[in-house]
């Protein structure tokens, strides 16, 4: 119930599909998805192996909830070792392709080593196939996807792929489905390239119950309820997206800009939600409509177009459709970073990266770090390709999308991610990354939790993982002062748990603006059998989160990881409610790592990792 | 007064409860594939249309059955299966030109919408009013009927 | 106002009750002459697999349906007409007569001009009584031939196979169902067969059936070239023929079947004929023609009887479309599959899915469409044609991907 109970071992090296049971005692102590997956990658591979080498394996994973009617309930995960950071990584995406895995009766599907050449994976219940995909290999996310399901003849088989980017080895390639969705961060479609698999298609027509059918149709109706009712997932959220926080990010002056040198851009207005839904010359605005993940009672999701006059699209009709639009993160790297305010260069860079499978966030923050180097002069025409890679230039921007998506020329360099590219040309302090991993969109001079939070991610610089935005910002579950650090470790902490938990459930992590786990526990609960409370949860998270730490550690990362460039440290905020400020690290991080239970080295203590029974 | 399905597809989002209350009520489980109701998703233009049987006048698929395993519930004006007494022939899938009713491989029977006996499961699940159960007549179905009308195979009553 | 239908089947009833519901006092006399009450033919097969019992395919499943609606239903067989005079003669001699008279007679199953066909164990699968004689003889251990793999062979087909032991099927066309479905469709079919351990010989013919005794059943089918098969039961389905013989002289023109015209009605005035026995209008190709389909037989039925009525629905042609399930492999047809001449078409196949779908376009209309392994959504391919719908550049998607019919349909329906 809840769970297929079923895991479906493919070996790309060998060419077989295997079915086993899924390890429910797992399952208990992990729930799902980022928690279990991460469990079975931990058993079954070297922390140490090189993320792209046939050893590393590469899991789709599903949470119990998906493919249920709870709000939200469409989520998978892929779980491995990041080829951007070499950490443990765990990217989340949702769209349609999640429930598909789990209608066709599949918890997870593992992929280990590599095959021989390109293939795809196609799943129709149980009829489980490998199947030669030359015909794909080097065409981009959008052909494949149509292109599978015209091969097929079946336009409901849902697919997840690699774009060129991924097959060429960009190391922050992303793993796309429909269309538009991405598991985007830390390089898991740079892995799934380096297995030689160009995508999995999977149409799945089994269904999925649950335990206690009457408790979870109550308690999913009042979730639904709950969100509807809640200003930011009720209205906010479904009218301007994530893009809300555009204007009000920069107001607080934590709106990393060009490189993190500002933290506010004054261009910020011209590519916010409110920008996105003006009329534009052709008399339409950027935003087509607002669009739902599966099951998702939210619909956060942008569609966009780019005006068609504009020199992106004017002379190619293929781009001049409604597509995936600008989330924050995205607007935000595409623009703030790189100080270019052209809502639709953004949008046409946004689309390239959906098309080629690329994380937009680590590869708008890259080029903003490009920019940099080229301003300082340390790169110049020569290491560009010709292209002026100055901050503002929309131009710079597109064309690098263009290269970045497909490997060539700069665009390969961009590939590298901003720490590669940095110190290969000797200024690794210009690189806004942890562990490898770029940052997303805010300053953490001016919301000091998420300094922490980026600082101690255990996929690199993420706001997925603590988002304490929320409560530093927007005052949930309660208000915080953004500018101090006292209390931010217990923050960060509970943040951090509460995600791992709702990011092994099958559900969406933006429920919690309106969700805490007590809202979640009893969806859980009368899905899956076994008793789960909000404190299992809380526990399940804690658990998880030290799970992935010792991965880390034992991987080769160490407590000087948990670091911030010195441009955040040392180089106060210019301007906005936060001038003068840098990120307090230091004062939050010995006593993070105390509330955790680490030894001073963070490292998790004995005593904690059995608390924990890992 | 009876009433019928209403869809408004520029409310809807895409998210698929609709599919997913439709195949819970109908099948026990929650199944997309075996949804009465379908949403297509026309993505390179930003629209979703949720689509199921508008119970049309017609009733293409009644009038084709062979075994009368098609029949008019009175009080909503569904147009109902009965499992038991379908054969599973597919007439009715090629006769309906709206393609609402399917085949069912698993069960070797048809499936269509039956207005969930005067309770749609799926308007109570759609989170933006998309769909909407109300008055027949205020449905904006004249849309359906002119198309029921053209496929209808003798105009009636010209005199 | 005397409404006589003579035929009991599909057209038939659906005519009466057309009638009763457009004039509440008419006299409408339904004369049928098999001893069941009317029942479907189609659903014969169903009997044959043991999914339902015979009364299961009674047209009507509510006891008193036709008293009920003051439809007299009475046994009899028509053996001739006078139009001239308004009267026909049953056979015994009893005469009716008639203000409006629909024939709806539907036709006969053709024999192959072979010897043997007398031996028992040799049946139509026609009747009800046919089906009888056959599932005495339908068991687990049965070998079966069946001649004929047209399209009412290929949905028997699929019932023999579930009951059988061993069954073979004999078809003197190049390819299985040739009237729906080209080449590449017909061959699909036949590997599909072939992978179900059915044996499946087409351009094959057989030469006739003779009496053995061997231990593969007391009959041998011999076949064109020279090898015989041993049977217990052989099955034959290599076409039909309306019923029109009763027609002679009596001053009502037919062809292949009784010739109608736009309103349904024969060359006699008052006269209409409706379902397997009339040569109607087909929507597809604007000639008249015999369907032999039950959604034709139901719309005739209806059409013919609003006509009777005085109504003057003018008939646009029936699309002639099939379904059908062999072994489990679903394919359907509509109107104009094999194309028309300067049209396009859009083919997606895929031999080892056992998927293929062509649809055949005139300009920017969806005119005919064959597909397999296709289940969804599937009378939107009807809608399309019939409604004539222009497609305007969904038309080329179609080409590309010929699956994403159904969104044409609903962009062009509800956008
Ligand atoms: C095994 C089988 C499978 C089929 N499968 C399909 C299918 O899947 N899809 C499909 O579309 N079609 C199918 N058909 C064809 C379909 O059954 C016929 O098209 C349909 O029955 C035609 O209806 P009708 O009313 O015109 O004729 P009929 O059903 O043949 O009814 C005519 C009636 O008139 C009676 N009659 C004849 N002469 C006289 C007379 N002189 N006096 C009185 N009564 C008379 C006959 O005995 C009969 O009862 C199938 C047929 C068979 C046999
Ligand atoms: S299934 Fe089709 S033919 Fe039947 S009532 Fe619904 S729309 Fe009409
Ligand atoms: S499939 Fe079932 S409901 Fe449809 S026409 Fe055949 S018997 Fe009737
Ligand atoms: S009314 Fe009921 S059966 Fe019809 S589509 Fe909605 S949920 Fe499904």
């Amino acid at each position: 119930m809840a769970w297929a109970r079923n895991v479906l071992r493919v070996n790309l090296t060998e060419g077989t599909c295997k079915n086993e049971p899924l390890n429910m005692d797992w399952a208990q102590k992990y729930l799902g998805q980022r928690g279990l997956a991460t469990k079975y990658l931990v058993e079954e591979t070297d922390p140490r192996v090189d993320p792209l080498s046939p050893d590393n394996k590469m899991i789709m994973t599903t949470g119990p909830l998906t493919g249920t009617c709870a709000s939200t309930a469409g989520r998978y995960s892929v779980v491995t070792k990041g080829a951007l950071t070499g950490a443990i990584a765990c990217s989340n995406s949702g769209g349609f392709f999640g429930n598909e895995m789990k209608n066709a009766g599949y918890d997870m599907i593992i992929f280990e080593g590599r095959a021989p050449n390109p293939v795809y994976l196609l799943v129709e219940n149980d009829n489980v196939q490998l199947i030669d995909a030359s015909e794909f290999w080097g065409k981009s996310v959008w052909d494949t996807e149509e292109g599978i399901k015209a091969k097929h003849q079946d336009p409901l088989i849902r697919v997840a792929s690699i774009g060129v980017a991924g097959e060429a080895g960009v190391k922050f390639a992303c793993v796309v489905n429909d269309m538009h969705r991405a598991a985007g961060r830390s390089g898991v479609g740079t892995v799934m390239g380096s297995k030689n698999l160009k995508a999995v298609a999977i149409r799945g027509t089994l269904g999925v119950s649950v335990e206690d059918v009457g408790s979870f149709m109550q308690a999913t109706a009042e979730g639904k309820q709950t969100l509807a009712d809640n200003a930011v997932t009720g209205q906010g959220l479904p009218a301007y997206g994530t893009q809300v926080l555009m204007n009000v990010i920069n107001e607080v002056g934590a709106l990393p800009t060009r490189n993190h040198r500002d933290v506010q851009f004054e261009g910020a207005k011209n590519i916010s939600a409110e920008a996105m839904a003006e009329p534009r010359a052709d008399g339409k605005p950027n935003l087509v409509t607002n669009a739902a993940c599966f099951g998702c009672t939210i619909a956060c999701g942008r569609v966009s177009t780019v005006e068609r006059s504009h020199y992106t699209v004017a002379e190619r009709p293929e781009y001049q459709i409604a597509s995936g639009g600008l989330e924050y993160e995205a607007a935000w790297a595409l623009g703030a970073a790189t100080g270019v305010d052209d809502l639709d260069a953004l949008t046409f860079a946004n689309f390239i990266c959906n098309e080629q499978g690329i994380d937009p966030i680590s590869f708008g923050a890259t080029v903003g770090a490009a920019m940099e180097l080229y301003e300082e002069g340390v790169i110049g025409d020569a290491e560009t390709g010709g292209i002026e890679c100055k901050f503002g230039s929309a131009k710079a921007l597109t064309d690098l999308a263009e290269l970045t998506g497909k490997g060539e020329g700069f665009g390969a360099e961009i590939g590298l991610g901003s720490k590669r590219l940095c110190e290969k040309y000797g200024k690794p302090e210009l690189s806004m990354s942890v562990k490898g991993q770029e940052f997303p969109a805010y300053d953490s001079r001016g919301i000091q939790g998420m300094g922490l939070a980026y600082a101690t991610a255990n996929r690199g610089a993420c706001h997925l993982r603590a988002y304490t935005v929320s409560s530093e910002i927007l005052g949930v579950p309660e208000k915080t002062d953004p500018h101090v650090t006292e209390g931010k470790a217990g923050l960060v902490k509970a943040f951090q748990d509460a995600t791992s938990a709702v990011d092994s459930s099958g559900l969406c992590v933006f429920t919690t603006f309106a969700w805490s786990l007590d809202d979640i526990a009893p969806q859980i609960n009368a899905a899956c059998e076994g008793d789960w409370t909000a404190e299992k949860l809380l526990e399940v998270g804690e658990r998880v989160w030290n799970l992935e730490r010792q991965y880390n550690c034992a991987a080769g990362f160490t407590g000087k990881d948990d670091n911030l460039p010195a441009r955040l440290l040392k180089d106060a905020a210019k301007t906005g409610p936060a001038e003068g400020l840098t990120n307090g690290l230091d004062q939050m991080l010995p006593e993070y790592y105390e509330v955790r239970g680490w030894t001073d080295e963070g490292v998790p203590s004995n005593e904690t990792v059995e608390r924990l029974a890992l | 007064m009876q009433k019928s399905l209403h869809i408004d597809p520029d409310k809807c989002t895409g998210c698929l409860q609709c599919e997913l209350a439709c195949s819970h009520v109908n099948e026990g489980v929650f199944n997309p594939a075996k949804s009465r109701i379908k949403v297509f998703n026309f993505h390179d233009q930003g629209r979703m249309v949720p689509y199921t049987c508008t119970q049309c006048d017609e009733a293409w698929c009644m009038q084709a059955c062979p075994v009368d395993a098609i029949t008019l519930d009175a009080e909503t004006g569904a147009k109902v299966v009965s499992d038991a007494l379908c054969v599973g022939c597919k007439v009715c899938t090629i006769a309906c030109p709206f393609g609402t009713v399917n085949y069912n491989a698993s069960t070797g029977k048809v499936i269509k919408c039956d207005l969930c006996g005067g309770d749609p499961e799926c308007a109570k699940a759609c989170p933006t009013a998309a769909i909407t159960y109300v008055d027949a007549n205020w449905t904006g179905l004249d849309r359906m009927r002119q198309w029921a009308a053209k496929t209808d195979a003798g105009a009636q009553a010209e005199a | 106002m005397q409404h006589v239908i003579v035929g009991a089947g599909p057209a038939g009833v659906v005519a009466a009750e057309t009638l009763r519901k457009g004039d509440r006092n008419a006299d409408i006399v339904l004369i049928g002459d098999e001893p069941e009450p009317p029942y479907s033919r189609m659903a014969i097969p169903y009997v044959l697999e043991g999914m339902i019992e015979q009364s299961g395919t009674y047209l009507r499943k509510t006891e008193g349906h036709y008293e009920g609606l003051g439809i007299q239903y009475r046994q009899g067989r028509a053996e001739s007409v006078a139009a001239a005079d308004g009267t026909l003669t049953l056979s015994g001699g009893e005469t009716v007569s008639y203000d409006r008279l629909l024939i709806a007679t539907g036709a006969t199953p053709l024999s192959p001009p072979v010897p043997g066909l007398d031996l028992p164990g040799v049946h139509n699968c026609w009747t009800l009584e046919d089906c009888r004689g056959i599932a005495k003889l339908l068991n687990e251990d049965a070998n079966v031939v069946l001649i004929g793999a047209g399209f009412i062979g290929c949905i028997i087909l699929e019932a023999l196979a579930k009951r059988c032991g061993n069954l073979t099927v004999v078809e003197m066309e190049d390819r299985m169902v040739s009237r729906m479905m080209d080449a590449t469709a017909g061959g699909m079919l036949q590997r599909w067969c072939g992978a179900k351990n059915i044996r499946v010989l087409t351009s094959t013919r057989v030469a006739g059936i003779e009496a053995a005794s061997g231990a593969g059943g007391d009959k041998a089918v011999v076949l064109d070239n020279g090898e015989t098969i041993d049977a217990h039961l052989v099955v034959l389905a290599v076409g039909v023929a309306p019923n029109i013989g009763f027609l002679e002289g009596s001053g009502i023109k037919t062809d292949h079947g009784v010739l109608v015209d736009q309103h349904l009605e024969s060359s006699a005035k008052g006269v209409f004929a409706a379902g397997d026995v009339a040569q109607g209008l087909d929507f597809s190709t604007g000639e008249y023609s015999v369907h032999a389909i039950q959604p034709t037989a139901t719309e005739h039925g209806r059409i013919a009887a609003l006509n009777m009525l005085g109504q003057n629905a003018h008939y646009k042609g029936s699309l002639n479309m099939n379904v059908l399930a062999t072994v489990g492999l679903v394919s359907s047809s509509f109107g104009s599959w094999e194309g028309v001449a300067g049209g396009d078409s859009g083919v997606a196949v895929d031999e080892d899915g056992y998927k293929y779908l062509r649809l055949e376009f005139e300009g920017d209309h969806l005119v005919g469409a064959l597909g397999i392994g296709l289940t969804d959504h599937v009378g939107v391919i009807r809608g399309l044609i019939q409604n004539e719908t222009a497609l305007g550049d969904w038309k080329e998607r179609l080409q590309e991907n010929p699956h994403r019919v159904m969104e044409a349909y609903v962009a062009h329906s509800q956008t």
